[in-house]
């Protein structure tokens, strides 16, 4: 192989197993979205076509439609890459991570910002395989220098935590406005 | 004269010259991880720049920007594995310089290039603000709808191969803009009842799920890693001087970096690759290329380095971003209500020229910095994939979270982090989805503004600016169209190849 390459070369981009999929699924995603025009936008009479509020919807969910189904044909066409649905799987499993996130956003302004952020550094080291103490005092104190980062410092607009009602009354008023 | 002044004074302020510390010196640790570029770091910090103001939060974003580059070099040149997408060509000869022995030889050289395409980039657009001045309040309605439409077009072309995927995702980040209340006719537009979309799809969720997000499951959802970077020793003036032995290719690669940068949709990999073309073209041995040729180092850091400063030109001058980076920028002007454009360099051209001058300073300060802190570097690239994408985790929950306290945006950033993912490890393209949301936002609000002073479809380009676009886009359509016919006809054998795994980092 030559290191040196042609500017086409260098400007190609490459299919990876499980593009059939997604290309299958932008279409049929497009073509979904598309026939939703009428009822999901509106014909203003008398206005200009430029200046109909349905002018830039259609124009792009026209051109998704017409790429989308080129590029399955060229999908389509192209040899097959093995692997297609073992890809598809990591595609699935990568959406317990977005759970994680969620699950995140979703404890923060109920226990707090500090308690949480540290708990789930912990706990999503442990998830992703890491066992030794150090790793995970290292996450632990990753997550500590997060909050004091944006919160204490930055004070970034973050929720304080309801959980932090139930403190004693001078630390409660400094755990609500810095941590 | 004043004006020049008054950009000093700006800069000469302890929160300035403190976000340029965070910005350029963070950049550089940033650029130097593999794992993390310059994109997922500026999306996270976007939301927190907003109660800034604006100086402040975007010469922290610009530090961001103009930095990553420089420490993108080191993990490039010693473990072949650029640092941010833009490095790849400087793994390209770097690395076989290290395997020679040669390591500090070449990541001294690539900072001295890298300075010297930096300075160069903004020492052009210094002298080009009084035409850009000149020039920018030529540019109606029309002339930016225009640009932008240009913008678009070489975005989905510049992805040779997976052009119909790119025309997909930008067209795609048109219609996810157009998702809301229309601002005109306050009719609903794909809201499909739900009182969350009626406020329409904001940008920084976008950002934040496509670039932060999704490399964070990337990261998380792969083997877990650690790169290994050996330290160096010598001393990393000795660059300078040999690169002042290839000044030709170090300033023909710069100038490159700065004519694409200000293009829209093109940026720092065509550039690089031009520059390195034209650096191997007219060597005294370019056999030597790819093998640690000291000369493709130089063309491919000289040139990535001048796109920042030329990649403001479009943004400052018209308010149109070229790449993803200086979109995300755009939404920072916005918040202070400082609109890029014509205007300001009429109303706020002491915040133009700080700028320029917050980016001299940031070249001066990284190059200080890499003088003394390589091998520190060298240690912190080793941080493993895994703890990476835990931390990306956590501070993407900072960025989506402070925009306005909403968990449906958390879920909205949260699916399109999932989409992100699929993209990146089908190796496609995310530039154009964000690339549509803004210009796509631009061509809609222009064009609308130009319809009543047109009477024919003719009138559009009745201006010289306007006809020199109009033809720029056909020209850039048929060249196309003569290289797919040339393609066709002299049939090439494929080889793969990861350059373009921008997305991963």
């Amino acid at each position: 192989m030559s290191r040196v390459k042609t500017l086409q070369a260098l400007f190609k981009r490459y299919r990876r197993p499980g593009d059939i999929v997604f290309a299958w699924f932008a279409l049929i995603f497009s073509v979904f979205l598309l026939s939703q025009i009428a009822e999901q936008t509106v014909w203003k009479n008398g206005g200009k076509l430029f200046a109909q509020p349905r002018f830039w919807p259609a124009v792009s969910l026209g051109g998704m439609v017409v790429f989308a189904a080129f590029h399955l044909l060229g999908s389509g066409l192209s040899e097959r890459i093995q692997g297609r649905w073992k890809e598809v799987l990591l595609w699935i499993a990568s959406i317990e991570y977005a759970a994680w996130f969620i699950a995140y956003a979703a404890a923060v302004p109920y226990a707090g910002y500090l308690p949480t952020t540290v708990f789930f550094a912990v706990a999503l080291a442990l998830r992703v395989g890491y066992r030794r103490t150090s790793t995970l005092l290292a996450s632990a104190f990753a997550a500590l220098v997060i909050v004091i980062l944006f919160k204490t410092v930055l004070k970034v607009n973050l929720p304080s935590g309801l959980i932090y009602e139930a403190l004693p009354d001078g630390l409660r008023q400094i755990m609500l406005t810095y941590f | 004269m004043e004006n020049l002044l008054a950009g000093l004074e700006m800069l000469a302020r302890w929160d300035v010259i403190l976000a340029l510390l965070v910005g350029s010196i963070g950049g550089v640790i940033i650029g130097a991880i593999p794992g993390v570029g310059p994109a997922v770091a500026i999306a996270i910090l976007l939301p927190a720049t907003f109660s800034l103001e604006p100086i402040v939060g975007l010469t922290m974003l610009l530090g961001i920007y103009g930095s990553s580059m420089y420490g993108g070099a080191i993990p490039a040149v010693l473990i072949n594995t650029p640092g941010t997408a833009v490095n790849a060509l400087t793994s390209y000869d770097g690395y076989p310089m290290t395997e020679n022995g040669e390591a500090h030889r070449a990541v001294s050289l690539a900072y001295s290039a890298s300075f010297w395409g930096g300075i160069f980039g903004i020492l052009c657009l210094i002298l080009l603000s009084p035409l850009l001045a000149l020039i920018a309040p030529m540019f109606g309605s029309r002339e930016i709808f225009l640009a932008a439409l240009l913008g678009i077009i070489l975005v989905i072309l510049a992805h040779r191969g997976q052009i119909f995927a790119a025309g997909m995702l930008a067209m795609f980040g048109i219609f996810l803009q157009t998702v809301g209340l229309d601002a005109v006719t306050y009719t609903q537009r794909y809201t499909f009842e739900a009182s969350f979309l009626s406020s329409g799809v904001n940008l920084i969720v976008v950002v934040l799920g496509l670039f932060a997000l999704s490399q964070a499951f990337f990261l998380l959802s792969a083997p877990d890693s650690s790169p290994d970077a050996k330290p160096i020793s010598g001393r990393m003036g000795a660059g300078m001087k040999e690169l002042l032995k290839h000044k030709r290719v170090a300033t023909v690669a710069s100038s490159l970096g700065v004519i694409l940068g200000m293009i829209p949709g093109t940026g720092e990999f065509t550039a690089q690759f031009m520059s390195y073309t034209y650096a191997q073209k007219t060597s005294k041995d370019p056999e030597k290329f790819g093998k640690g040729s000291p000369e493709g180092l130089i063309a491919s850091e000289a040139a990535n380095n001048a796109v920042p400063a030329a990649a403001m030109i479009p943004l400052l001058a018209l308010g149109i971003p070229g790449e993803a980076l200086t979109a995300m920028m755009l939404s920072v002007f916005y918040v202070h209500n400082v609109i890029p454009g014509p205007q300001l360099f009429q109303n706020n051209i002491d915040l133009v020229y700080g700028l320029y001058f917050a980016l001299i300073a940031l070249n001066v300060i990284v190059m200080v910095f890499l003088l003394f802190s390589t091998n520190l570097l060298t240690k912190i690239i080793r941080v493993p994939t895994h703890f990476l994408g835990v931390l990306i985790l956590l501070l993407s929950f900072v960025g989506v979270y402070s925009l306005r306290n909403s968990l449906t945006d958390c879920m909205m950033a949260a699916g399109f982090g999932v989409f992100g993912l699929i993209l990146k490890r089908l190796n496609l393209p995310i530039v154009p989805i964000i690339l549509g949301m803004v210009l796509g936002g631009i061509m809609e609000v222009k064009l609308r503004s130009a319809m009543p002073r047109l009477k024919t479809p003719l009138d559009m380009i009745d201006r010289p600016i306007a006809a020199i676009l109009f033809g720029l886009i056909l020209l850039v359509i048929a060249l196309h169209v003569r290289t797919l016919i040339k393609e066709w006809r002299a049939y090439q054998p494929d080889e793969d190849h990861d350059l373009h795994d921008s997305q991963t980092r």
